[in-house]
């Protein structure tokens, strides 16, 4: 009987979520609340959950329950401890939820809201918690062990060399990336850098009451600072508004992007209980509570969905990011859909906590298909806002000029109709002086959530505050990111390096620190740099190298996914694992052959390095570089990105070959050759 | 009203456990559980270095993180 009563209760879910999509999909002409995109999600992921997740876990996986885990093994009461399924959750959440998620669909929303929310959709059930889950199933059975480890194991080592240089470079590649967001989101604008700013002294006083006040009571410092961070954000207004002082806080992009190389230096030379810490705590709960908050700004203003469903820059043509649909909407959507980085996290802590096996479904499929919808609501701030405000903040100086009217003209003429005043009121209304060329993502979701938040708790001069709250919001764990990454890129730069001169390998010397810490920042620096000075807003060019990099490294956890399936003898359901990462393979070597080798120097990096070279070679100066030195760098740049793009490539391939080569070894074995450890019953080993 | 005082306490006892878990601090109670059964030998930390240790372990090497 309940089980009859379930079926139908399934099946209406199922009918729901067919309806909202196809609600979603075939609605056209008049614009359509943002509840039928929330619905349809809900449904999508629960069914996915209940019976895909569920699938995985009983027959690729074959979690046992019986099991004892890593947690229950080696239970140490420090790295390993069996922990509650509910504290692991919002513990592993916490750690994959970041800036990607928000700002991937962002920038796909110039594409229209239908085809970014089908690839999220989509793509999280059959890829990116298919990744999370599996990653952190195999993790359990070995230990807690590295995504490099067990790549090494599986393999080879040549394949774990493999996904060293990948993370390194995808780590060097993100860094650059989010603080270019930062420093997007900050540019001329006295507010929000005041804001971010003051978030320094704030993470000192904290890690000061932490360490020797009242040592270690995070949750009551977190108040402290969260009370600190908001009457900075209303500081942050008096100071913009005061002739006097906002001189002091307004920088160039340029300006900024030196400021952020700097700190991220000093930040992650600092001892982590006076900086690093006290933000992340603060960033953690912040982002939590943030995203809850976005969910409730939705559900109660419901807004309507402003951008059409597809735009006319399916064909590639789009001012915010080039090339086509396929491949390159799936590498800019990368966070929310799939994420190579969830396969460090699936192996790092979360492993070392989980009391059982099978609460590895909901933690690692659950966690991602949340994270999902963390994207979907991005996407859903982003196109509720009008498409003209959303094409001014996005589209770089070289395609709408540098002041309202040419903006209002340009985005006009594309078939969205927006005036120069309306350009200037939006301003106005959050307290910024521009909103054009704000590319990266989080100035065009603080925008979105503000008039979101605005909706439901509207109050003059309330709209700006909510505006430099998101961006303060996503300036927070970014910087958290910087110099955490900062550290983690140091150590791996000190592990490489220290092969060859061993003195350098002392994490604990100061020289060796510091030498490894300069060379790091100035790797991502360089990018950063590069991204700020583009005349192009440099999002265009860094954003899908993350995108392609990050791709890489799911499919090659995925591809050690397969891999593994083999191992077991469970070819039969090989395919849940290779379909995500066989599509993952196509969109990264398209989207990588198309940055090689497409002539328009919108797309591929030789053709832009080309187009400069040859214009240097007439000893003409191309718009928009202003000096033939100028010229000369974009030259280099450009040949730098191609070489990265072939490197990703190269590392993609070879994943492949190393995977292949395994699984046909493993096949004509007669009997199981993964490398799991013993099974051991759960209470056998107290 | 003591009884509501107590349940606030109690509440607020809860989120502090829960908060500092999801950020990475393990449980300090858990902790000297596990030493007294299994190292009795050993002093007990007091919660202020046993915090500090975890501290500078948890960002030590990888940090588990996503962009």
């Amino acid at each position: 009987m309940d089980s009859v009563a379930a079926k139908i209760g399934w099946l209406a879910l199922a009918a729901i979520g067919a309806i909202c999509l196809g609600v979603i999909a075939l609605h056209r002409g008049e614009s359509i609340n943002a509840i039928w995109l929330v619905a349809a999600a809900l449904s999508v992921f629960t069914i996915g959950y209940r019976f895909y997740g569920r699938m995985i876990a009983t027959h690729v996986l074959k979690l046992d329950p019986t099991r004892a885990t890593p947690a229950q093994l080696r239970n140490d009461g420090l790295d390993y401890v069996p922990t509650d399924k509910w504290i692991v959750f919002g513990h592993h959440f916490a750690a994959i939820a970041g800036a990607g998620p928000l700002v991937g669909p962002v920038l796909a929303a110039q594409m229209g809201y239908l085809p970014g929310t089908l690839w999220i959709l989509f793509g999280v059930v059959f890829a990116g918690a298919v990744q999370d889950f599996m990653i952190l199933g195999l993790s359990l059975r070995r230990d807690g062990r590295s995504l490099g480890h067990m790549l090494r194991a599986e393999l080879g080592n040549v394949a774990g060399v493999i996904c060293m240089i990948g993370v390194l470079v995808l780590m060097m590649i993100v860094l650059a990336v989010l603080a270019l967001v930062v420093v997007k989101a900050l540019a001329i604008s006295p507010w929000g850098t005041f804001t971010v700013a003051c978030t320094i002294p704030i993470a000192i006083l904290m890690g000061v009451y932490l360490r020797y006040l009242r040592p270690g009571r995070v949750l009551e410092v977190s108040i402290i600072g969260l009370v600190l961070l908001l009457l900075s954000i209303w500081g942050g207004g008096v100071v913009a508004a005061d002739p006097a002082w906002a001189p002091y806080f307004t920088f160039s992009a340029s300006q900024l992007a030196w400021l952020v190389i700097g700190y991220g230096f000093f930040a992650s030379v600092l001892p982590v209980w006076l900086l690093l810490a006290p933000r992340d705590y603060l960033s953690t709960f912040l982002k939590i509570g943030t995203i809850a908050l976005l969910a409730i700004a939705i559900l109660f203003s419901a807004p309507y969905l402003q951008m059409p469903a597809v735009t006319k820059f399916v064909d590639g043509s789009g001012p915010v990011f080039a090339g086509n649909l396929f491949p390159f909407l799936f590498i800019t959507i990368a966070c929310g859909a799939v994420s190579g980085w969830h396969s460090i996290i699936a192996s790092g802590t979360t492993p070392k906590l989980l009391a059982n096996e099978r609460e590895a479904l909901m933690v690692g499929y659950g966690g991602m298909l949340v994270e999902a919808f963390v994207a979907i609501m991005a996407l859903i701030a982003a196109t509720a806002l009008h498409p003209g405000i959303y094409f001014a903040m996005n589209s770089p100086a070289a395609a709408i000029g540098v002041d309202v009217q040419s903006a209002a003209a340009a985005i006009s003429q594309w078939g969205f109709v927006v005036t120069p005043q309306d350009l200037l009121d939006t301003a106005k209304n959050i307290g910024e002086t521009t909103i054009l060329s704000r590319a990266g993502g989080a100035p065009t979701l603080a925008v979105g959530m503000a008039q979101l938040l605005h909706n439901i708790m509207p109050g003059e001069g309330m709209m700006a505050f909510w505006y430099h709250y998101a961006i303060l919001f996503e300036a927070l764990f970014i910087l958290t990111t910087v110099d955490a990454g900062t550290r983690v890129g140091r150590f791996m730069i000190q592990e490489l390096v220290g092969l060859a001169v061993p003195a350098l390998q002392k994490t604990e010397s100061w020289t060796g620190n510091l030498i490894a810490t300069a060379f790091c920042v100035a790797i991502w620096g360089y990018f950063l740099y590069q991204g700020a000075v583009d005349p192009l807003g440099g999002i265009n060019t860094l954003w899908p190298l993350f995108g392609i990099a990050n791709q890489m490294l799911a499919a090659i956890a995925l591809i050690l996914s397969c891999v593994v399936v083999v191992k077991l003898k469970r070819e039969r359901y090989l395919w849940v694992p290779a379909l995500p990462a066989c599509w993952l393979v196509i969109c990264t070597l398209t989207a990588g052959w198309q940055k090689l080798f497409d002539p328009s120097p919108k797309l591929g990096f030789p053709a832009a390095a080309k187009k400069f070279a040859d214009a240097i070679a007439e000893n003409k100066i191309t718009a928009p570089a202003k000096s033939i030195a100028e010229m000369q760098r974009i030259v280099f740049n450009n040949y730098l990105d191609a070489a990265l793009t072939a490197l990703f490539m190269l590392l993609v391939v070879a994943a492949v070959v190393f995977g292949v080569r395994t699984m046909l070894a493993a096949r004509r074995l007669s009997r199981p050759s993964a490398n799991e450890e013993p099974y051991v019953a759960i209470g056998a080993s107290a | 009203m003591t009884v509501a005082v107590r349940d606030l306490r109690s509440f607020w006892q809860r989120a502090v456990r829960i908060g500092r878990q999801i950020i990475g601090v393990p449980d300090y109670e858990n902790y000297l559980a596990h030493l007294r059964r299994h190292h009795p030998e050993r002093a007990l930390p007091s919660y202020a270095e046993f915090f500090n240790e975890r501290q500078e372990a948890r960002y030590k090497g990888g940090g588990g993180r996503c962009c």
